[in-house]
């Protein structure tokens, strides 16, 4: 039997043999399977795209059009304690801009084997906790700076502290690495920190002041809120604020499922294809959850767009429009006389060889019907015979 | 400017223009002589001083228009060598007419060098990274070629826009050199005061000064910041002519009472030579230099906003009456300028627009025209042996009567209108090779359109049917693909002119061919409303006598009754089996089906066994639009034509059996029973309740407070869900109770409108208003409204709306129930805008994406974007679903 899969192997895509592989009946003979094959590989030349379909803006069509029935709702509530998740209209606008900066940034962190299996949620809040960044305003009570020497005490917060597990050096040790030219002293209850240099003034210390209010003392930066949460049978945590290459280098995250939502952070640390990937997953997601149906093709032709060069470019006048080679294409969009300008100092040719061009000009347009041309052979004139 | 590779093109149209003056000139008349020519590429470049004064046809040196006699004047703005724009005078520089004339560019000599506003940027780099004595670029000279080789390649590799990064950053480097490595010499500080007056160490550098300066930079210096030398020189960039676009570009119009007010560019043109004239004056007569140095700046003000009437630094150049110019940028520019509005969008003749009503009795491919719109609106045909005497039926009958003709157009092409004096010559007249324009007639291809057109399914090609009446008509089973309704929407209609286009709209654009959505592969037009509800009942345990049924099926357009039992009294399901064909099978879910049992109850899943409708109910799932699942089957086995065929059987069998039947909804289907509503205000009484322990609770302070929540927010959360599920309780209650039999009821189960949740909100509980997620929050200081105390946490308060719209409203409830409305309201509002422009940066991002015919999926420069379309090159509106139906095939062999 696997002589004849083997045999359709090139003929067929692997997704489809391997579906009829589990739905075929246990009886079937190899004369039977043989039949289906060449059915199934019948109506797989029938569903195949034609040359010359315009794809490209089959799948603007898809997406755009269902666009106008996506809901505007930033927040949404799912239950009972949910964070806040982008969702709609504004989130594939934020997906397809290919942002840097998200509205609100999540991740999914995975966890290895013993720890997401853990049987209470109690000793997973610790973890999560170990996670969640903490700065320095979120454990000081009090900032001020002493107007006589310029020194600025930080008193601390001994209850927060003792609930996060921060003891006096920790805070210390991270204050000192992440802020050059100051003494640090440990006060107990508040620490002083005193400039190395001898002309501060009190300008320098209140910048200092409001600078060192953003220290992380413990966790991974960026991340602001960690929910852990029971999905099937493991447990995962929810964070708010992103920063993946930092979760991935913890012990006990699994880093194989571990994901954020910020998909040119993906890009940074994992790489063009799984940044390609993570926009299908999060356009798709978004697309389900507004009930709408659209085929993933359609999302992986954009996604594959916004990656072809290699890096992640929004569908914006900055990103994939401005890597079109024709000129006339480019001005059709936004900012015509930058473009027209531009191509004029350089020399550029437009070859008319993409649709607004030809549009522009009144000439067919070199998709679908207008792609094939006829030619005829000419009969000899006399002169040649 | 940009100048176009036309030029040959047009050149040798001038060729032929001139000889037709020389002595054929008749021959101009008779036929207009086109040369079809396809453009294969334009070139883009800055034009030289010389080339501008070899493609001018005049110098302009008054800035005078007219003379007295209001004749052009020559050497004026409106010079017949530019072009003519009044009928009847002829160009002096091609010697054609209006219309046919395409305008011809002047020049002016300017008295000193302009700078050119849109060049100032790249002015500026050149001035700043080239030596002020020597001209070379201020690199040493061992490091250029690597520099060159550098810029080379990651042009080649990533685009002229990252070579263009690059050289700023060149640029960037090259601020802090101060001496020039190749001669030595110290360089001054150079910086720019906006809008184009440059300074050198503070001291102002004269247009005359740059221009100098740029003319030393060679050649091949040029090329490291990307100038291509034979298109472009830098000096170019100070313009010393300039252009007069033709007259023909700036048009002048004449009013009412005879005066001409002239466009907005002979405006400023004129301003332009005037200022020009005077500083040529001034600077032969010897004036001081403050005087020419001020009509200087006055003549670069000018040529500026020639240029950009925007620029932020300058204040715009207005009319007599205050509004701005539109000058050469602000044509180009934007929605409404010459790019989006001319270029890319273009306008038609042989179309219509009326308001649009539904009439099912139409086919699904057909459109009904009003017989006013198909007298105007005309298709030509050609004169043959064959059909001449047909032809000449329709010229008889003239333009007035249906069907007729309104032109014809002989060989020439020359066109004539029939009129009753006319009739008679041209019905003489007419022969082989004429055509005649005649009026539209039943079963001619013809497109039709409704925008928002966000789809491919919104311009669709439909068969005409003329009908009388003044509106179009279409069937209302098309109305999902087009979205539209019939309060009051209007819809575009268009006729193909040649054959071409009427086999491509044909092939293409017909409705049949569209009933596979390409976005997810199912059928989107399907039955709706009162269709779907008709043949559910008719499903649903309805019998009918015979005759009734005959009639039925009869009135549905089956003249084959055969397929009918021949029995006294037939089911219902018999009466819809005899609407499919004998050899089809299918099997599916109903609406009704538990789908969470492996099988759902005999009587709800829809079993076809041979043609026979053997149990379950036709409902949404079946036959609706965007899921009917039966309809998806029948077009994978029976093909398109007969699908859409079918579809409008069925669609006409629901609403003819509602016909007879009768259907409607009444007050009286949202009664309930009296142990209903005792249970539903009970639930309520319950929830305020459990509202208020929690209120306590919180005021108490003994709130559990969820984690990463204020108390606050914790409270608002647990009263959220008690409500919620107060609200879900009187839904169930609802659907438990309600009398299925009623028609709302029946509405809601076959999925043709409304659903429980509906039903719920007449009956017996609206529900809590939720404003962006939350319970109503804003309004007075601490409190909604007036009605209530401040810092009321009640469920009332905060927008829970526990009557139902059939009890009535309190005014509270009633202004919660507004607020939310109006909240909605401005969500579509804002959302149409946003959605548009993404459709827009999407359909240009990837409009020349295609299928090669190696199966990849390449863009306009051939760069491959995937290499099987979709990874498997399955087209999804062939597929069923997205997919292959594997299943099915397994099954069928």
């Amino acid at each position: 039997m696997a002589d004849i899969f083997s045999e359709f192997e090139d003929r067929l895509p692997q997704k489809i043999i391997d579906e009829i592989k589990n739905s075929l009946p246990k009886s079937a003979s190899d004369a039977k399977v043989k039949k289906i094959l060449e059915a199934a590989y019948e109506e797989y030349t029938i569903a195949k795209v034609s040359p010359g379909e315009s794809v490209g803006l089959i799948s603007a069509e898809s997406i755009g059009e269902p666009g106008t029935q996506m809901t505007l709702n930033t927040f949404h509530f799912a239950g009972v304690a949910e964070m806040n998740v982008t969702l709609g209209l504004p989130r594939i606008i934020e997906i397809l801009d290919g942002r840097k900066e998200l509205d609100n940034p999540m991740m999914e962190i995975y966890l290895k084997k013993p720890y997401a299996t853990g049987k209470k949620i109690e000793e997973l809040r610790q973890l999560a906790l170990q996670i969640k960044e903490t700065k320095l305003r979120d454990i000081s009570t009090e900032l001020s700076i002493n107007i006589a020497d310029f020194t600025i005490e930080v008193k601390l917060d001994k209850d927060k502290m003792k609930g996060i597990e921060i003891t006096n050096s920790k805070v210390t040790d991270a204050v000192s690495k992440q802020l050059k030219g100051y003494n640090i002293k440990d006060n107990k209850d508040s620490i002083i920190l005193k400039s190395r240099s001898k002309e501060s003034t009190f300008n320098d210390a209140y910048k200092t002041k409001e600078k060192i209010k953003d220290i992380t003392i413990k966790g991974v930066k960026g991340i602001s809120q960690v929910l852990p949460v029971k999905r099937e049978d493991e447990f995962v945590i929810i964070t708010a604020g992103s920063n993946l290459a930092d979760v991935l280098q913890l012990e006990e995250v699994d880093a194989y499922r571990t994901t954020t939502n910020n998909i040119f952070e993906i890009e940074q640390v994992l790489g063009i294809e799984a940044a390609r990937q993570s926009i299908v997953n999060e356009i798709f997601k978004v697309i389900e959850s507004q009930g709408l149906n659209v085929d993933v093709r359609h999302i992986m032709l954009v996604a594959d767009t916004m990656c072809v060069n290699g890096s992640l470019k929004g569908i914006t006048r900055y990103g994939v429009v401005s890597e079109k080679s024709s000129v006339l294409a480019r001005a059709s969009f936004e900012t015509p006389i930058k473009h027209i300008i531009n191509a004029a100092l350089v020399g550029e040719v437009d070859n008319l060889d993409s649709v607004v061009e030809n549009v522009m000009i009144n000439q067919p347009i070199p998709i679908g019907t207008g792609l094939p041309s006829l030619s005829v052979k000419q009969p000899k004139t006399a002169k040649e015979k | 400017m940009a100048e176009e590779d036309k030029q040959q093109k047009t050149e040798q149209e001038l060729e032929v223009i001139k000889q037709a003056i020389e002595g054929k000139v008749e021959r101009v008349e008779q036929e207009e002589q086109h040369i079809y020519k396809q453009v294969r590429s334009i070139a883009f470049s800055i034009l030289s001083p010389k080339m501008v004064k070899k493609m001018a046809s005049a110098k302009i040196v008054t800035p005078e228009l007219y003379d007295k006699e209001g004749y052009p004047v020559d050497g004026g703005l409106m010079d017949i060598r530019l072009g003519v724009i009044d009928p009847g005078l002829r160009c002096k520089t091609c010697g054609s007419k209006l219309k046919e004339c395409i305008g011809h560019f002047g020049y002016i000599e300017l008295a000193r060098p302009i700078i050119h506003v849109k060049f100032v940027n790249i002015v500026m780099t050149l001035l700043k990274c080239t030596c002020r004595e020597c001209g070379r670029i201020l690199i040493p000279d061992n490091k250029i070629s690597k520099i060159r080789e550098n810029l080379d390649q990651i042009e080649k590799e990533s685009g002229i826009e990252e070579r263009r990064q690059k050289v700023k950053e060149i640029i960037a480097g090259l601020k802090t050199t101060n001496k020039c490595p190749l001669c030595k010499a110290k360089q001054k500080k150079i910086s720019l005061e906006k809008p184009t007056t440059f300074l050198e160490d503070e001291k102002r550098l004269s247009p005359i000064e740059i221009r100098a300066r740029l003319e030393k930079i060679p050649d091949s210096d040029c090329e490291i910041f990307g100038l291509k030398v034979p298109h472009v020189r830098p000096e170019w960039m100070v313009l010393t002519v300039l252009p007069i676009p033709p007259v023909t570009m700036r048009p002048s119009i004449t009013l009412e009472s005879g005066e001409r007010s002239e466009d907005d560019l002979t405006h400023k043109l004129g301003d332009i030579v005037r200022i020009n004239q005077r500083l040529f004056e001034n600077i032969n007569a010897g004036a001081p230099e403050i005087i020419v140095e001020d009509l200087w700046d006055l003549l670069q003000y000018h040529v500026t906003t020639f240029f950009d009437n925007n620029i932020a630094q300058l204040p715009p150049a207005r009319h007599r009456s205050g509004q701005p110019l539109k000058t050469l940028t602000e044509r180009i520019k934007s929605k409404e300028g010459r790019i989006r509005h001319n270029l890319a969008g273009k306008r038609t003749n042989f179309s219509a627009r009326t308001v649009i009503s539904p009439d099912p009795m139409l086919e699904l491919f057909e459109v009904g025209v009003p017989s006013i719109i198909a007298t105007k609106l005309t298709v030509p045909e050609r004169v043959n042996e064959w059909n001449i005497q047909y032809l000449k039926t329709f010229v008889e009958k003239g333009p007035d009567k249906y069907p007729g003709a309104n032109y014809i157009i002989r060989p020439d092409g020359k066109k004539k209108k029939i009129t009753d004096e006319t009739k008679e010559a041209s019905l003489e007249e007419l022969q082989p090779g004429y055509i005649v324009e005649r009026h539209l007639m039943d079963g001619d291809i013809s497109i039709f359109n409704r925008q928002p057109s966000l789809h491919r399914m919104s311009m669709m090609c439909h068969r005409v049917k003329v009908l009388p009446g003044k509106t179009l008509r279409l069937n209302p089973a098309v109305c999902t693909p087009y979205n539209a309704d019939f309060d009051g929407d209007e819809m575009n209609f268009h006729v193909p002119q040649t054959e071409e286009a009427r086999a491509e709209a044909e092939i293409l654009m017909e409705v049949q061919t569209q009933l596979i959505s390409l976005r997810y592969g199912l059928s989107i037009i399907g039955c709706t409303q009162d269709a779907i509800s008709g043949n559910y009942v008719l499903t649903k345990n309805v019998s009918v006598k015979r005759e009734d049924a005959i009639d039925l099926i009869g009135a549905v357009g089956v003249a084959d009754f055969s397929k009918l039992p021949r029995k006294a009294i037939v089911t219902g399901r018999e009466v819809f089996s005899a609407l499919l064909p004998d050899d089809f099978n299918y099997s599916g879910h109903s609406r009704l089906c538990d789908r969470s049992k492996d099988k759902c109850d005999k009587e709800f899943h829809v079993v076809i066994d041979n043609g026979k409708l053997l149990s379950g109910v036709m409902d949404r799932n079946s036959i609706g639009e965007e899921s009917g699942l039966m309809l998806r089957s029948i077009h994978q086995k029976y093909g398109k034509d007969f699908s859409i065929e079918l579809l409008g059987r069925i669609f006409r069998l629901g609403i003819e059996f509602l016909l007879r039947t009768g259907f409607t909804s009444a007050l009286s289907d949202t009664d309930l029973p009296e142990p209903a509503k005792q249970k539903i205000l009970e639930d309520l009484d319950i929830a305020r309740k459990d509202v208020g322990i929690l209120i306590q609770q919180f005021k108490e302070a003994k709130l559990e407070v969820f984690p990463g929540k204020t108390m606050q927010e914790t409270l608002e959360l647990k009263i959220l869900e008690v409500l919620n599920k107060a609200r879900n309780e009187t839904g169930r209650t609802v659907a438990n109770f309600a009398d299925k039999r009623t028609n709302t009821m029946i509405m809601a189960e076959s999925g043709a409108r409304g659903n429980l949740l509906n039903l719920a909100q007449m009956a017996a509980c609206v529900g809590q208003q939720a404003l962006r997620g939350k319970r109503i929050e804003k309004g007075y200081e601490q409190r909604t409204i007036s009605h209530f105390k401040k810092n009321d946490l009640s469920s009332e308060a905060h927008g829970f709306i526990s009557n139902g719209f059939k009890t009535g409203l309190t005014p509270s409830e009633f202004f919660f129930g507004s607020m939310t409305g109006r909240d909605s309201l401005m969500d579509t509002a804002l959302r149409t805008p946003k959605s548009g422009y993404l459709y827009r940066r999407l359909a240009n991002a990837m409009q020349d994406l295609k299928v090669e015919y190696d199966n990849t999926v390449r863009d306009a420069s051939k760069k491959i974007i995937q290499f099987e379309y979709g990874e498997d090159g399955i087209d999804v509106s062939k597929s069923e679903n997205g997919v292959i139906n594997v299943k099915r095939i397994i099954n069928s062999v």
